[in-house]
C-alpha cells in the first residue's frame, strides 16, 4: 500500500517509507506543502518528465528558486526524479557551480582565470579578502556579502573583469573593487 | 519549409533593409562596459531625430576588439566607433546626416582588422543573432537545404574528408574521419553533441561564435545529423555563458518554428531535434568521455577510451562529438566547397583558426586568421605587442593543458604539429601574452592549481600528483627548494603525463615542462642551496623545510 505521502510525491519506493524513514519524507512535505517555490520547481521537473538524466538541469533550476541546495531540497529532487539521495548528493557536490550553503546577500565574483591573472586580478581578490576579512569562498558573518572566485568567466578582452551581483564589470583594480564592495555596505538590509 | 520560403525570407529581409545600418556591439565583452544602454541610446536617437525610416539600429555579435568596447559600426560607410557611451548617440546618429562628431573612431584598417580572413566569424558583427531572418539573408541554411536535397550522407562525409577540416577544440583530430566512423556504426539511435564547455582560462572564441552566430552551429550539428544517421543533438555549454545559452535557446526556438528543426525538414524524411544541456562548473567536462556523463546526469568522471563515443557515447549510442568551431566551418565548407577550404591554410592544418588575444598585449579580442600564421604577426602586428613600450616574454597557448611559447620561439606559424613540437598545443585558441614582469615559476604554480582542483579525482596520478606537483612548485616559488626537489617534479611529470587517464592529467605537467625548457633559469635562480650536503626531505614534509624561511 502507498503512503499517503508518497502518493503525493509521486513517489514508489517502499523502502524509504518503511518506518524511521518517514521523518525525512514527513520534513520534505512539510516544505513541499508550503512553498511556492517547490511548486514551480515540480512543473519545471514535469517539462523533462522526470527523466534522471535531466538531474544537472534540476539542480540549476532548484538553486536558482532557493538561492542554494540545502540536505532537504536534495532529498525532495532525488524522491521526484526517483534517484538514490547519494547520486543526488554526488552530483551536487562535484559541480562548482552547486552551493549547499546559503550566500549573502551581495555576492562577488572574481576572474582568476589566465588573462585576469596576468592582468592582476590576484591583487584585487586580496584587496577584497582583506576588507572583508574572509576567505574566497566564504560569506562574511552577517551573510552581507559571498566572496567567491571564478575559472574563467570568458571575459578575457576586458580584464581583469570581477562580478559583482551578476554584472560583469571591467578592468577592475583593487581601488575599484573596494569602492563597489563599501558601496554595498550601507545599503544592505 | 521548401527552398522558396527560404529565398523569399531572404528576399524580403534584404528588401527591408534601411539605407544606413549602425550596427552595436551586443557580445558578452562589450556588454559589460553597457552595450545595451548604447544601443538603447542609438534607437532613441534615431526615434528623436525622425529618421526611423531611413536608419537601423541593429544589435550584432563580436566585433572583435574586445578593448574598445562598446564599439559601434555604421554601414555603408564603413565607419567604426570605439569608447561608445549612451551619450553619445545622438551625435553618432547625426552623423550618418553628414554632421562631425568627436565620438572616437577606431581605424578598420588597422593591421588587428585587415589581416585576418573570416569563415567562422565571417557573419559575427553583422547579423543579428536573435534573429535568424538575418542568418537566413546571409545565405543561412542553404548548406542545410543542398545537403538534404541533393547531397547523399556519404557525400557529406567525403566533401568533410576532402575540405582537410580538423577537430577545433584541441586534440585536432581529422574531422572527416571521426563523421565516418559514426556513420559506419550500426545503431537505431546516434546523437551528435557540441561540445560547447570552452573551460580554458583566456579562451572565449566559443562563447563568441554562440553569442554572434548562433545558427551556423546549429545548422552544422543538423548537417552532421544527416551525414552520421542521427537524429538528436545536444549542446553541452557553460553555465558561465549565461548570454550564449540565452541566444541558443532563441536560436532553437526560432529554427524550430521555420521548421529547420524538426521532423522533415526540407520535406526530407530527416528529422533533427536539438536541446540545450547546461554544465555546472567543472573543467574535466570538456574531455569527452565525462561531457557524455555530465549530459546524462553524473558526475562528469571521464572513463577509458576505448570503446570511443564514435562506437558507445551517450547511453551506449554512438556519439558524434565536435567542438562549436568545429560545427561552424561546416556550413561554409558546403556552400563554397572542399576545395576552396582546403586551399587555405599550411601542411595538414586547413582552414583559419580564431584565437581569443588576452593578457598583457595592446589589442585584446578575437582573430581569425589562415593556419599557419606566424605568431609573431599575431602577437606583434595584430595584437600591438606589449602595452606602455614593454616586450612580450612569453605567450601561452592552449590553457591548462598548454605551454609557454618564448618570444624567440615567436616566428613558429601557428598549426598543429609546430605548436606541438614547441610542447605546447593548439588548444580551443586562447592565447596570453605574458610581458618581462611575469615570472613563470608563478605562472606554472598557477596552472598548477588550476589543474589540482580540477582533477575529478578518478585516477590517482592526476589526483595525488597534481598536488604533489602543485606543492613542489609552490615551494620552488617560495624559494624553499633544493635541486632535489626540482628534479623530483621533473619526475612527477613523466609520471603524471604517462599514467592519467584522460587529457586533463596527461597534458597537466605540459606548463610546467615547457616553461621549464625556456625559461630554466628562472627555476634554478628560485632554489637554495642543499644544507651541508645532508639528504634533502621527502616530498610532502614540507614543514621540516619551513624552518628557514
Amino acid at each position: 500500500m502507498r503512503h499517503p505521502l508518497a502518493r503525493m510525491l509521486g513517489f514508489v519506493n517502499a523502502e524509504l517509507l518503511r518506518p524511521g524513514k518517514e521523518g525525512t519524507v514527513a520534513r520534505v512535505m512539510k516544505h513541499a506543502s508550503g512553498d511556492k517555490r517547490f511548486k514551480i520547481l515540480e512543473v519545471h521537473i514535469k517539462k523533462y518528465q522526470g527523466r534522471q538524466d535531466a538531474l544537472i538541469e534540476v539542480l540549476h533550476k532548484a538553486q536558482e528558486l532557493f538561492g542554494y541546495l540545502e540536505d532537504d531540497l536534495l532529498l525532495f529532487v532525488a524522491y521526484r526524479l526517483k534517484l538514490p539521495p547519494s547520486r543526488v548528493y554526488g552530483v551536487a557536490t562535484f559541480y562548482h557551480f552547486f552551493t549547499l550553503k546559503p550566500q549573502g546577500v551581495h555576492t562577488c565574483v572574481v576572474c582568476l582565470g589566465t588573462a585576469c591573472y596576468v592582468r592582476g586580478s590576484d591583487r584585487v581578490l586580496a584587496a577584497i579578502e582583506a576588507l572583508a576579512k574572509i576567505k574566497a569562498g566564504e560569506t562574511t558573518g552577517d551573510k552581507q556579502l559571498s566572496l567567491l572566485t571564478a575559472r574563467c568567466i570568458g571575459a578575457c578582452g576586458i580584464a581583469p573583469a570581477v562580478v559583482y551581483d551578476g554584472v560583469i564589470t571591467p578592468r577592475q583594480t583593487p581601488e575599484s573593487a573596494l569602492a563597489q564592495v563599501k558601496g554595498w555596505q550601507p545599503h544592505g538590509n | 519549409m521548401v527552398i522558396d520560403d527560404l529565398i523569399a525570407i531572404a528576399e524580403k529581409e534584404a528588401s527591408s533593409r534601411k539605407k544606413t545600418v549602425i550596427r552595436c556591439c551586443m557580445a558578452a565583452g562589450c556588454m559589460s562596459s553597457h552595450a545595451e544602454w548604447v544601443k538603447a541610446g542609438l534607437d532613441k536617437a534615431v526615434h528623436d531625430a525622425g529618421l526611423g525610416d531611413q536608419v537601423e539600429v541593429r544589435g550584432v555579435g563580436c566585433m572583435r576588439l574586445c578593448c574598445q568596447g562598446p564599439l559601434v559600426g555604421v554601414d555603408p560607410d564603413g565607419i567604426l566607433y570605439e569608447k561608445v557611451s549612451p551619450e553619445d548617440a545622438p551625435s553618432l546618429v547625426a552623423s550618418t546626416q553628414g554632421a562631425a562628431t568627436d565620438v572616437g573612431r577606431c581605424d578598420p584598417n588597422q593591421p588587428f582588422f585587415s589581416k585576418q580572413l573570416s569563415i567562422v566569424l565571417a557573419n559575427s558583427g553583422k547579423i543579428d543573432p536573435e534573429r535568424i531572418e538575418s542568418y537566413i539573408a546571409a545565405e543561412g541554411y542553404r548548406a542545410l537545404h543542398a545537403v538534404l536535397r541533393e547531397m547523399t550522407p556519404k557525400d557529406v562525409v567525403d566533401s568533410v574528408i576532402k575540405s582537410g577540416l580538423r577537430g577545433r577544440g584541441g586534440a585536432g583530430y581529422p574531422t572527416g574521419l571521426k563523421w565516418a566512423t559514426v556513420a559506419k556504426t550500426s545503431g537505431a539511435q546516434k546523437y551528435v553533441v557540441c561540445n560547447a564547455d570552452e573551460g580554458d582560462p583566456g579562451a572565449f572564441m566559443d562563447r563568441s561564435v554562440l553569442e554572434s552566430d548562433p545558427h551556423s552551429v546549429l545548422e552544422g550539428m543538423a548537417i552532421a545529423g544527416h551525414a552520421v544517421g542521427a537524429n538528436q543533438g545536444f549542446v553541452y555549454v557553460r553555465a558561465e555563458y549565461p548570454l550564449a545559452i540565452k541566444r541558443l535557446q532563441v536560436a532553437i526556438k526560432q529554427a524550430k518554428q521555420l521548421g529547420l528543426l524538426g521532423s522533415g525538414i526540407f520535406d526530407s524524411p530527416f528529422n533533427f531535434t536539438i536541446d540545450i544541456r547546461i554544465g555546472a562548473g567543472a573543467y574535466v567536462c570538456g574531455e569527452e568521455t565525462a561531457l557524455m556523463a555530465s549530459i546524462e546526469g553524473r558526475r562528469g568522471t571521464p572513463r577509458p577510451r576505448p570503446p570511443f563515443p564514435a562506437e558507445s557515447g551517450l547511453w551506449e549510442s554512438p556519439t558524434l562529438i565536435n567542438n562549436v568551431e568545429t560545427f561552424a566551418n561546416i556550413p561554409p565548407i558546403i556552400r563554397r566547397g572542399a576545395e576552396w577550404f582546403a586551399s587555405i591554410g599550411v601542411g595538414k592544418s586547413k582552414g583559419t583558426k580564431v584565437f581569443a588575444l588576452a593578457g598583457k598585449i595592446v589589442n585584446t579580442g578575437l582573430i581569425e586568421v589562415p593556419m599557419g600564421t606566424p605568431m609573431r604577426q599575431i602577437v606583434e602586428v595584430m595584437g600591438g605587442g606589449a602595452p606602455g613600450g614593454g616586450k612580450i616574454k612569453a605567450v601561452q597557448t592552449g590553457g591548462p593543458s598548454g605551454g609557454c611559447i618564448a618570444a624567440s620561439e615567436l616566428d613558429t606559424p601557428v598549426d598543429y604539429e609546430s605548436l606541438t613540437r614547441l610542447g605546447s598545443i593548439m588548444g580551443s585558441g586562447g592565447m596570453i601574452a605574458m610581458d618581462e614582469s611575469t615570472r613563470m615559476p608563478e605562472i606554472a604554480r598557477y596552472f598548477m592549481e588550476f589543474c589540482m582542483d580540477e582533477s575529478c579525482g578518478k585516477c590517482i596520478p592526476c589526483r595525488a600528483g597534481t598536488v604533489q606537483m602543485h606543492r613542489l612548485l609552490d615551494k620552488i616559488v617560495k624559494g624553499e627548494a633544493t635541486a632535489r626537489d626540482l628534479a623530483t617534479l621533473e619526475e612527477l611529470c613523466e609520471l603524471v603525463q604517462r599514467t592519467s587517464l584522460c587529457g586533463l592529467g596527461q597534458n597537466a605537467p605540459n606548463p610546467v615542462l615547457s616553461t621549464l625548457r625556456s625559461f630554466r633559469n628562472e627555476y634554478l635562480e628560485l632554489l637554495r642551496p642543499e644544507t651541508n650536503g645532508a639528504p634533502g626531505l621527502p616530498v610532502g614534509s614540507a614543514a621540516g623545510n619551513k624552518e628557514g624561511s
